[in-house]
């Protein structure tokens, strides 16, 4: 393998954090909101359930209240945000050469493991968004800047909740 | 003043064009510090690389920094900014319940997404992940009932809960993001590399992040000397923008048109009186709040006074105009929406909607425009009386003090007695409609 097909290193997160935060600062500035991601994605699961349940999301109220009625789920900024986070993400790993199918994960584990660990992560994490109003992103990252003492509140919580199972999970991840 | 408008732009394809390139800004970023990676995100928890724990509270505390900054160089209107409301309890245990889903899948919601745009099949199968979740939690929303809105305590900010201004707060957080960086350092020798941490390790020693720290809390110490602006700060450049003007008189309302809102079933109009507790007991208008000026300066105060609908149109009266213009600046300036002032003050009032003679009567020969009410009460009536609800259409049974200046009436059934208007409540009145009412600045919530 030749050098230039190596997958560039990462940026230093110190540096990686005061960009995000200008970022996140003009985000502010311009929307008078922060970043997020988990509502969009409950938006698209939304649209996706409209093609196949219509009946459904008028029925349930949490459902409605995105896409009930003639309301298109889609339309949301927040989803904007999410089409642009896929696209500068891709942009970033294709200039960085880090764009590849690829599965990630702990040495001791197989790769049906890690799908199916993350797909339940991934359930668990969706589903504790919704109830703590907002993600990492939406809440933890948004709010700890605009210093609201519920996401300080929250973010201590994740941290909390991943190390006191982190020893427990070790053999997913070394 | 920032933050715009946007919501003027709602629907329309800039509007999503904003939201896209911001998300591209975050998702490079995300991507470049290396949060596509879940055992980079992972060994955070087992203290190795702790990427995910630099990242995040560099960008907190340079975003806080910032936006205490441009609030207290009169840049941005902090009002019109969203604060995620705090639920505390579903918030901490949402928090602990997405811990474990870190820890097992590997990502958060965002770094999943990003994850997923350089193609890594792990991070499309925890963002698919994610969406089941987030519908199991819709199905599942309703069982829960209100305990999702428990603990519900409405836009709390650090400043608020430790008193502080939030220059300090800032000073404060940034610091002891420094403190965690450096234990962040050291954790990675020890965990990461597996060297041994000696004393010349503790000492910290690489100059360019001493300098960025130094700069950070440099301008954190410069904003916070600064101060954020007071809310008549804020009213001044609120009044440069928004064109009201007290020379015009904009924001005086006579009184007839506040006694037509006061009908109107589709507003909630309220009446803030700033005048002394003596003068609010003796009269004021039905539902009046009565406040001190002082306790317009008072955060918990104001915040309790701008959790109301947007339909909520609110009136500030004084004895004359004086406090109440006052009065109204700080309302104004703490960013309460649709605020006008009873022109001519409680003086005017009772001028076009008197009261019983025998309750009240004006004084001759007292000065125009100060602040002292020009009706000497002969007794307190407080809202009990016709002068208070003028809009009220219904019949109410005479003072005590009328029957006594009309004994003719005194053998009549008294619950019968039409009210007979010796005022002239019934006649038309000459005024200019000024009451624009506007629809709140609704930015909503960060990740819905």
């Amino acid at each position: 393998m030749t050098d230039s097909k190596q997958a560039k290193p990462y940026i230093n997160p110190y540096l990686g954090g005061a960009l995000l935060g200008v970022v996140l600062f003009l985000a502010f500035m311009i929307t008078g909101n922060g970043l997020g991601a988990s509502g969009a994605i409950n938006r698209v699961m939304v649209a996706i359930l409209e093609l196949v349940a219509p009946n459904h999301v008028d029925r349930v109220g949490y459902l409605a209240h995105m896409g009930g009625g003639t309301s298109f789920s889609l339309e949301s900024s927040g989803v904007a945000m999410l089409v642009g986070t896929i696209l500068g993400g891709f942009a970033s790993g294709l200039i960085n050469r880090r764009v590849k199918v690829e599965i990630r994960k702990g040495p001791r584990i197989t790769n049906t493991t890690r799908i199916i660990m993350a797909i339940l992560g991934g359930l668990i994490m969706g589903y504790g968004a919704r109830l703590a109003r907002g993600c990492t992103s939406g809440q933890a990252l948004s709010g700890g800047a605009v210093l609201s003492v519920g996401s300080f509140a929250f973010m201590f919580s994740i941290f909390i909740g991943a190390y006191a199972l982190a020893y427990f999970l070790r053999r997913l991840w070394n | 003043m920032a933050p715009f408008d946007i919501q003027s732009l709602n629907s329309t394809l800039p509007y999503y064009l904003i939201f896209g390139v911001i998300g591209m800004g975050f998702g490079a970023i995300l991507e470049m510090s290396g949060f596509g990676d879940s055992r980079k995100l992972a060994a955070q928890f087992y203290l190795k690389d702790m990427t995910v724990l630099k990242v995040m509270f560099t960008a907190i505390i340079v975003a806080a920094v910032l936006i205490s900054g441009a609030s207290a160089l009169g840049l941005a209107d902090l009002s019109r900014i969203w604060v995620n409301p705090t639920y505390l309890v579903p918030g901490i245990i949402g928090g602990l319940i997405m811990g474990v889903g870190f820890i097992v899948g590997g990502f958060c919601p965002g770094t999943s997404i990003v994850s997923a745009s350089t193609f890594k099949l792990d991070g499309i199968a925890f963002a698919g992940g994610v969406g089941l979740g987030t519908l199991l939690f819709s199905e599942t929303a309703s069982f829960l009932g209100n305990a999702r809105h428990a603990t519900y305590m409405g836009r709390f900010t650090l400043d608020e809960l430790f008193g502080l201004p939030m220059g300090v707060v800032v000073i404060l957080l940034v610091s002891m993001a420094l403190m965690m960086f450096y234990g962040a350092e050291i954790a990675e020798l020890y965990f990461g590399k597996g060297q041994k941490v000696d004393k010349k390790a503790l000492i910290p020693s690489r100059r360019p992040y001493m300098v960025a720290a130094g700069a950070l809390i440099g301008t954190a110490l410069m904003f916070a000397f600064l101060g954020q602006p007071s809310s008549l700060d804020r009213w001044e450049s609120i009044a440069k923008s928004s064109g009201v003007s007290l020379k015009n008189r904009d924001p005086y309302i006579h009184p007839a048109e506040v006694v037509e809102w006061r009908s109107d079933n589709n507003v909630y109009v309220r009446v803030v009186d700033v005048r002394s507790e003596g003068d609010y007991n003796k009269f004021h208008i039905v539902g009046a709040i009565n406040a001190s000026l002082s306790s317009l300066e008072d955060i918990n105060f104001m915040k309790a006074l701008k959790q109301v609908p947007d339909n909520t149109l609110t009136f500030v009266v004084s004895n004359s105009e004086l406090y109440a213009t006052a009065a109204w600046k700080r309302m104004v300036g703490s960013g309460l929406k649709n605020v006008y002032i009873i022109e001519g003050g409680m003086n005017k009032w009772l001028t076009e909607y008197p009261t019983d003679p025998c309750v009240a009567q004006p004084i001759t020969g007292r000065k125009v425009g100060t602040e002292e009410l020009a009706f000497s009460f002969f007794k307190s009536v407080g809202d009990n009386c016709y002068a208070a609800h003028p809009e009220a259409q219904y019949k109410e049974a005479p003072t005590d003090c009328y029957m006594e200046a009309h004994p003719e009436l005194k053998n009549k059934r008294m619950k019968a007695v039409a009210r007979p208007v010796p005022f002239d409540s019934g006649t038309k009145k000459n005024f200019k409609r000024k009451v624009k009412m506007q629809k709140k600045n609704s930015t909503a919530g960060g990740c819905g």
